[in-house]
């Protein structure tokens, strides 16, 4: 049991919790928290994975702007309080089952993958896979016409946004 | 590499030890007595009157959805910034798109007057 | 003996490995230990940033401060620890217990998080990682959180209105605070602290003294110090998302607001002011500190003094000026030095630094022209004649109403 692999079950586990935590909790902010959790829980999944930049990225935009709109969502509303009744609806033995089916699938099918067994090859030592990542983003034969959609696409966002969301006061 | 890295996630587990102390302490040495009035909440002096909650304003979101774009749009031209050398002019001046796409749309945000707080 | 920090650190290896452990262990102990070490030095200075910022406040304000606990009142922010953790802990009713208890814990560790990153000496960093410029903005965004968590907890509706604007505020600058540590990036090739020390042949703020500014103005804004400290406004009497805090919970959040502007300065002082860099540090690693100490309270000061000059901004005012001035000033200025490096690749450095500048002053006098024109458009519409209720020539008797 290597050190990383400890780190990672420690970080399965907590990222797992904190999901099951998110959709059986009653109040809606804690809800979010957990869900703040969670989503720290997948930065260091990332920073396991020696993707550093998406870890700090994972925790600037998902925790640092989205869980926050959430919450302003959440507490712009009233409803917060408690709701009385069970989290569960009476149904959940049948979603359990079909969730352990999935998993089974899953893992059977990940299992007969050759791929699975193999190490990864190291990186060099002086790869910088941030240089990397930009060079590939705007060069030609890299990514940049998704680089240039991806900004026509947060342009929508904001256009839709204001069109859904602003009233003009008249 | 990693060792920084192990540094960071050791002093994100002990950095809240800190605080935490410092809120025991008083635990073990203050007085504790609580009594009704005490635990009241603050409104200027009077009772408080109705729930704890907050007029809907529709502002608080939008300026949080606008910040959400601007957000990803900036953290698109980090590597872009790190890999400087690499690029060529015409590299530069897509970026430099990617800018004035959503400098536009701030423009646009701007003359439907989202951006004011009324 | 010059670089005292690494010669403890391979001294102290060389007896943990003698005593059999394992190099992973050995590690691990050092970092829990340089922890220790860096934390406890953090907040023991931000105990004398206390001090610092009442004698200032009382200089400024043609007083003396605290003169009579020990000599010159260094004793005293021992004596206000001592105080706040005495005081007893009330929480208000329907408060949430958890969330309440956390929040100050979050405000105090997401400073002291920052500290990791922060280049001491060539020799002598918390955590070398490179992409620490955005690990500041990741961990500057997770205190957002915990003022909003405050706010909510607090069942108090003062609370959370203030909590709201603050959290409002502090995304909002954000992003130029964002935009404007990406041009130190952009110049340094590099997210790296460390790199980004050693790329400034001269010091950033004689390259791009606007993206300076830019940083200050929003770091300013971040911290919710005046002028933009309308969430906590101290004159007022509803005090904002800490209302509710009473004794060491709100002295934590007190001090960690002291703490978070002196990080900030620390960080200003790096990226722009060449940082450990002076006369002699490399081959003295230990003067490293005290320039970076020298330049950080430099503009911690500065700090300081903004805060004691100028009155405070209201909300409005304050959304406005970062989303119609500072963003769309932050994105020209980043095509600017982006076009401008770009086209520069191989002139001489005094060249380079001289268009530069030229560039950065160029911007700031054309700002000025359009700041003019805009104030003096709001003079005359602010001057214009408004409905009154009563005409202010109107005789007494008419008003009476004689027959």
């Amino acid at each position: 049991m290597t050190v990383m692999q400890v780190i990672f079950l420690v970080t399965a586990v907590v990222s797992l919790g904190g999901a099951v935590m998110v959709v059986t909790v009653r109040n809606l902010i804690h809800a979010s928290l957990w869900l703040i959790l969670t989503l720290f829980g997948v930065a260091v999944m990332y920073g396991l994975l020696s993707a550093t930049f998406f870890t700090v990225i994972q925790v600037v935009i998902y925790i640092g702007a989205i869980a926050i709109l959430m919450i302003f969502a959440i507490m712009l509303t009233r409803r917060v309080k408690q709701e009385p009744g069970s989290s569960v609806n009476n149904n959940w033995w049948l979603a359990g089952l079909m969730a352990l089916v999935l998993f089974t699938a899953l893992v059977w099918m990940l299992s007969t993958w050759p791929g699975f067994q193999t190490t990864l090859p190291e990186l060099p030592q002086d790869f910088d896979s941030i240089k990397v990542l930009g060079t590939a983003l705007v060069s030609p034969e890299g990514y940049v016409i998704p680089f240039e959609i991806a900004s026509f696409l947060l342009l929508a966002a904001l256009i839709g946004a204001v069109a859904v969301a602003w009233e003009r006061k008249s | 590499m990693p060792d920084d890295w192990i540094f960071i996630g050791i002093f994100l587990l002990l950095a809240p030890v800190f605080p935490a102390a410092a809120i025991l302490i008083p635990r073990l040495i203050a007085p504790r007595k609580p009594n009704a009035l005490k635990s009241e909440t603050y409104e200027c002096g009077i009772e408080t009157h109705g729930e704890t909650w907050v007029q809907f304003k529709a502002q608080y979101y939008i300026f949080a959805l606008v910040f959400l774009i601007f957000d990803i749009e900036i953290v698109f031209l980090y590597p872009w910034a790190v890999a400087f050398d690499n690029l060529p002019m015409f590299a530069v001046l897509e970026g430099v798109l990617f800018i004035l796409i959503l400098v536009a749309g701030l423009l646009y945000t701007w003359r439907k007057g989202v951006l004011e707080w009324v | 003996m010059s670089d005292p920090v690494n010669s403890i650190a391979d001294w102290l290896r060389m007896i943990l490995s003698s005593w059999g452990l394992s190099e992973g262990m050995i590690t691990l102990i050092l970092a829990v230990l340089g922890v220790v070490v860096l934390a406890t030095f953090v907040l023991i200075v931000d105990i004398l940033l206390v001090w610092i910022e009442r004698k200032m406040v009382a200089r400024f304000q043609d007083r003396i401060g605290p003169n009579r606990v020990g000599p010159f009142g260094i004793i005293q922010p021992i004596a206000d620890v001592i105080k706040l953790l005495i005081k007893e802990d009330i929480m208000p009713m329907g408060a949430d217990k958890f969330i309440f208890n956390l929040s100050p814990i979050i405000a105090l560790a997401t400073v002291l998080l920052l500290w990791a990153v922060v280049p001491f000496a060539p020799t002598v960093i918390g955590a070398d990682i490179n992409v620490a410029v955005l690990y500041v903005v990741a961990i500057g965004s997770i205190g957002t959180l915990g003022i909003i968590m405050a706010g909510w907890a607090s069942n108090n509706k003062y609370a959370l209105l203030g909590a709201f604007r603050t959290v409002a505020q502090m995304i909002a600058y954000e992003v130029p605070m964002i935009i404007a540590l990406l041009i130190p990036v952009l110049l340094a090739r590099s997210m790296g602290m460390q790199t980004i020390v050693a790329a400034q042949s001269p010091w950033y703020i004689f390259v791009i003294p606007l993206a300076a500014v830019i940083l200050f103005i929003s770091s300013i804004a971040e911290l919710g110090r005046t002028p933009f400290d309308i969430s906590e406004a101290e004159s007022e009497i509803v005090a904002g998302f800490h209302i509710e805090y009473t004794g060491m919970k709100f002295g934590l959040f007190y001090a960690g607001e002291l703490l978070h502007a002196l990080t900030v300065s620390a960080l200003i002082a790096t990226l722009f002011l060449g940082g450990w860099r002076g006369p002699f540090v490399d081959q003295v690693p230990i003067l490293g500190p005290v320039y970076l100490f020298i330049k950080a309270f430099l503009v911690y000061y500065l700090i300081m003094w903004v805060r004691y000059s100028f009155p405070r901004v209201r909300i409005d005012q304050m959304l406005g000026f970062n989303w119609k001035f500072l963003t769309p000033l932050a994105l020209f200025l980043l095509i600017v030095v982006a076009i401008l490096d770009k086209a520069m690749t191989d002139v001489n450095t005094v060249w380079y630094v001289l268009v530069m500048l030229g560039a950065n002053l160029l911007i700031v006098w054309g700002t000025m022209l359009i700041l003019r024109r805009y104030a003096r458009t709001e003079r005359v519409r602010i001057a214009e004649e408004r409905p009154v209720a009563v005409p202010p020539e109107t005789e007494m008797k008419e008003l009476v109403g004689q027959e």
